[in-house]
């Protein structure tokens, strides 16, 4: 990594570390920061297989709606303490990923149909999430409300803050590391052109499976964190279209396979929440703000896909390119 | 290095190869021809593993490799590249090359090392930086090659390489590929430019509707009868034959 | 269960088929010929159901069956409007980029009703909502009777479009082989347009069937999406004839699950033919191989 960006790096890190001092710790703040770190962490979960590896899914929330479910249910139900049940929760996520990634690629389904099998997948867990005694169906499930560092409850929401910032900044490492290791630079390549990457040496079922796995596992994480936080959970919430829908969104946004594609594509999401969220204050005559900015963002989505593949970050990238490319002509 | 014994696959009804063999010995640079359709590229899939064969065998290496995924077979020295060029089209040349150096190595600056090495003698050292996307028919054959070759392999099959490219770009590719095989690996070749295939190769066989149906050495195959009748049907290659029996 | 029940769970299963059969022939029909994974399918058909609502609101007061020919007319405009301004002129390249297109259009189609029409489930009340028909020892409400027996009849209707018209004929050239048909001269982007607009006619007209008998609100697209997709896959994608077996089958699938295993668990049968159909035979149950 080159000195500018390491200190652009860290200057984020400190300016990030310091942000809810800076408003004086208050809630509205703590919070806006936290939804956007939460959600470039899950974006990031999204991108590591939708991006770096090309395997898009519309159903990601099947693994957050496993980790939630999976510690939710060790903790309420068995007694466990959260802090415990993080990592169990963490194993399931990549357990449904592995085996979501085994039966689909062994069928070998790619692009869309991968795409459309996992919104299935979602849907099927929501149905069973919803029917079946010991997650309590459609009722939910409530934590009880103890809060205390060692039961991975905060009276201060800055704990969940600092805790979203170390997730995020985590997978922002792991997506630093994908740039440049044997790992990543295989994902690429299957992304780019499977055949190829077989003739090349490349197992590409393994390596998918693995990636789904690690996505599965990081979205799982994050689906404790959101239990913990709200102390509420149930189907639609964890296994709902509108998480998937919303990663793949921050992904998308920000520029699905770079690294600080997810983060950007966060901040542009609550920037555009908290501005339509304030036009509806101001005029009376909008009732309910959120679906406008749910409709910016259908339409930045139809406009990146359709004029900038490389997302947001493209632009920057793309002008970046042009004199290097001239440099050698 | 490579023996093929009766190797057929089939396609539905279709059957593209129909119990070739051949053999490439160690060191040699060894060239399938035959005309559009006879079964060249599927022969080649085929004993890389991208097909499932339907009967024979392929032994690499005195080792019975018949069936294998592609993945294993590169990973035990025998690499194909792809008539169609399939570049990563948007990983940098130097990425492109990398993904096949990295088989070998799990460092990343040896991997990156070994692929501006590999650059070099392709003569793509100008371009490391640019998006493959960016390159020439001409680039991408030569990234094409230089990605199997960032392999290892002890076996090269070449699809193709010059297809589509200038006389001078042509003379550039078989110098490569002379020194390729120079650097000690084996070669095996589809061509369709007779004259690249008559100065590179030691060994020729020719395939049609799935058959093998000559081997020789270059010059020998150049004369053959039913050779000329495969690629000009019949009546043509006895004019052109018996034109060269009365000069 | 008692062969009775099983009977009547049988035919409200095909009933409610006939209403897929529709829906998934609007998205087989855009698939076959432009080869576009629709996903804006549920959400069309969402929209297309509040078309129906407030046409049935005074001051209009329009029964829906007398709506279907607006509907239709108006729902084949709109695809055909959003072909030309939108999907045409952004979905080139990988088909992944073609399904987020379409995912984008959902979720604006998605968020504009829920800020338009708020959350809400909105019904007509038609009067003769409550007319039970005896089909064996089956009863089957009538506008469900209705829905079955008109879808069934414009899928022949377009059948009989596809295959005597000419542009039913070009629609099939350009299915079959796109550069071909552009070398006769045949307006490739225009059949195209007309094709997706068709597709969403479909939507039109099942809208009308449907909301005698159904709801909608905003996230009804959700609940037929992945029905659509579910029959489209079943019956092999492309295939008209697939799509009409695979709407029957889904239909009393449907039923039978719901029967067997209750409202909640019951659901679980869609999704669960999805995934194994594109596990097991992703060409469909008719397709080859």
């Amino acid at each position: 990594m080159s000195r500018t960006a390491l200190l652009a790096c860290g200057g984020g890190l400190i300016a990030a570390a310091l942000y809810p001092l800076l408003f004086g710790g208050s809630n509205y703040a703590v919070n806006l920061g936290f939804l956007v770190l939460f959600a470039a962490f899950l974006g990031q979960s999204w991108n590591i297989a939708g991006g770096f590896a090309g395997q898009m899914s519309f159903g990601h929330a099947v693994f957050f709606g496993t980790g939630a479910y999976a510690s939710t249910i060790l903790h309420v139900s068995h007694g466990w303490n959260p802090w415990l049940a993080w990592p169990v929760a963490i194993a399931a996520g990549a357990a449904v990923g592995a085996g979501i990634g085994t039966l689909s690629f062994r069928a070998g389904l790619r692009g869309s149909y991968f795409a459309l099998v996992t919104l299935a997948f979602a849907e099927a867990f929501r149905i069973l999430a919803n029917s079946v005694p010991f997650t309590r169906g459609g009722l939910g499930m409530l934590i009880k409300s103890d809060p205390h560092p060692a039961n991975l409850q905060f009276r201060d929401p800055i704990w969940f803050y600092y805790l979203a910032l170390v997730l995020c900044v985590l997978s922002l490492a792991l997506a630093w590391w994908l740039t440049r290791s044997r790992f990543g630079a295989r994902l690429a390549a299957i992304r780019e052109n499977e055949d190829a990457a077989r003739a090349l040496g490349i197992n590409t079922f393994r390596e998918k499976v693995r990636v789904l796995a690690l996505s599965g596992a990081l979205c799982a994480a994050g689906g404790t964190l959101y239990a913990q936080k709200y102390l509420y959970i149930d189907p639609s919430i964890a296994f709902g279209v509108d998480k998937s829908i919303e990663m793949l969104l921050v992904s998308m946004i920000g520029g699905a396979g770079t690294i600080f594609g997810p983060l950007i594509g966060a901040g542009v999401l609550h920037f555009v929440s908290e501005v339509t969220r304030e036009l509806g204050g101001a005029l009376p005559a909008i009732k309910n703000a959120q679906p406008l900015a749910l409709i910016v963002y259908g339409v930045i989505l139809v406009i990146i896909v359709g004029y900038l593949p490389d997302g947001s970050m493209g632009l920057f990238r793309r002008r970046r390119a042009l004199p290097q490319g001239q440099g050698h002509a | 290095m490579l023996e093929v014994h009766d190797l057929t696959k089939r396609f539905g009804g279709l059957t593209a190869v129909d119990g070739a063999s051949l053999e490439v010995p160690q060191g040699a640079i060894v060239a399938l021809i035959g005309p559009n359709g006879a079964g060249k590229t599927t022969l080649f899939a085929t004993i890389a593993g991208f097909h499932k064969p339907d009967g024979g065998r392929v032994l690499f290496r005195g080792e019975d490799i018949t069936g294998l995924p592609p993945d294993r077979i590169c990973a035990r020295g025998m690499v194909r590249t792809f008539q169609n060029t399939q570049p990563f089209a948007k990983l940098s040349v130097l990425e492109n090359i990398m993904v096949g150096a990295w088989l070998r190595t799990d460092d990343r600056h040896a991997c990156q090392q070994r692929a501006t090495e590999i650059a070099r003698r392709v003569g793509l050292s100008d371009r490391l930086d640019d998006m493959a996307s960016e390159l020439t028919v001409a680039g991408c054959k030569r990234l094409e090659l230089a990605r199997a070759l960032a392999t290892e392999p002890r076996l090269l099959l070449l699809d193709e390489v010059m297809a589509g490219l200038n006389p001078t770009e042509i003379a550039g590719i078989v110098d490569v590929v002379r020194a390729i095989r120079a650097g000690g690996v084996t070669i095996l070749l589809i061509e369709h430019v007779m004259q690249a295939v008559m100065s590179l190769a030691e060994d020729v066989f020719v395939l049609n509707d799935g058959r093998i149906i000559a081997h020789g050495p270059p010059a020998a195959i150049a004369s053959d009868r039913g050779v000329m009748e495969a690629y000009l049907g019949r009546g043509a290659a006895e004019r052109l034959l018996g034109d060269t029996a009365h000069a | 269960m008692s062969p009775d029940i099983i009977f009547a769970g049988v035919v409200n299963g095909l009933m409610a088929g006939g209403i897929y059969v529709l829906v998934a022939t609007g998205l087989t029909l855009i698939y076959g010929v432009l080869h576009i994974i629709n996903f804006a399918h549920g959400s069309l058909l969402m929209l297309a159901m509040y078309a129906v609502f407030f046409l049935f609101r005074p001051p209009l007061g329009l029964d829906p069956y007398l709506a279907l020919p607006l509907v239709t007319a108006g729902a084949f405009l709109m695809g055909y409007v959003l072909y030309r301004g939108v999907i045409g002129r952004l979905s080139h390249g990988r088909d992944e980029n073609i399904l987020l297109i379409t995912l984008g259009l959902s979720i604006v189609a998605d968020n504009v009703a829920l800020f338009l029409f708020t959350g809400d489930t909105q019904t007509i009340g038609v009067a003769y909502a409550g007319n039970y028909i005896s089909l064996g020892p089956a009863l089957v409400p009538l506008p469900k009777l209705i829905s079955f027996g008109a879808s069934m009849l414009i899928c022949a209707l377009l059948g009989l479009f596809m295959s005597q018209t000419d542009m039913g004929k070009a629609i099939r050239a350009v299915a079959k082989e796109r550069q071909g048909a552009r070398l006769v001269g045949i307006d490739v982007e225009n059949i195209f347009a007309v094709s997706y607009g068709i597709g969403i006619a479909c939507l039109g007209a099942a809208a009308c069937l449907l909301m005698p008998f159904f709801y909608v609100s905003p996230s009804s697209g959700h609940v037929f999406v992945l029905i659509a997709f579910t029959t489209v896959v079943l019956g092999g994608m492309g295939s008209f004839g697939g799509a009409l077996a695979g709407g029957l089958i889904i239909g009393v699938v449907e039923s039978l699950a719901g029967l067997q295993f209750g409202e909640q668990l019951g659901q679980l049968g869609i999704p669960l033919v999805f995934i194994l159909i594109l596990l097991l035979r992703p060409t469909g149950l008719f397709g080859r191989q």
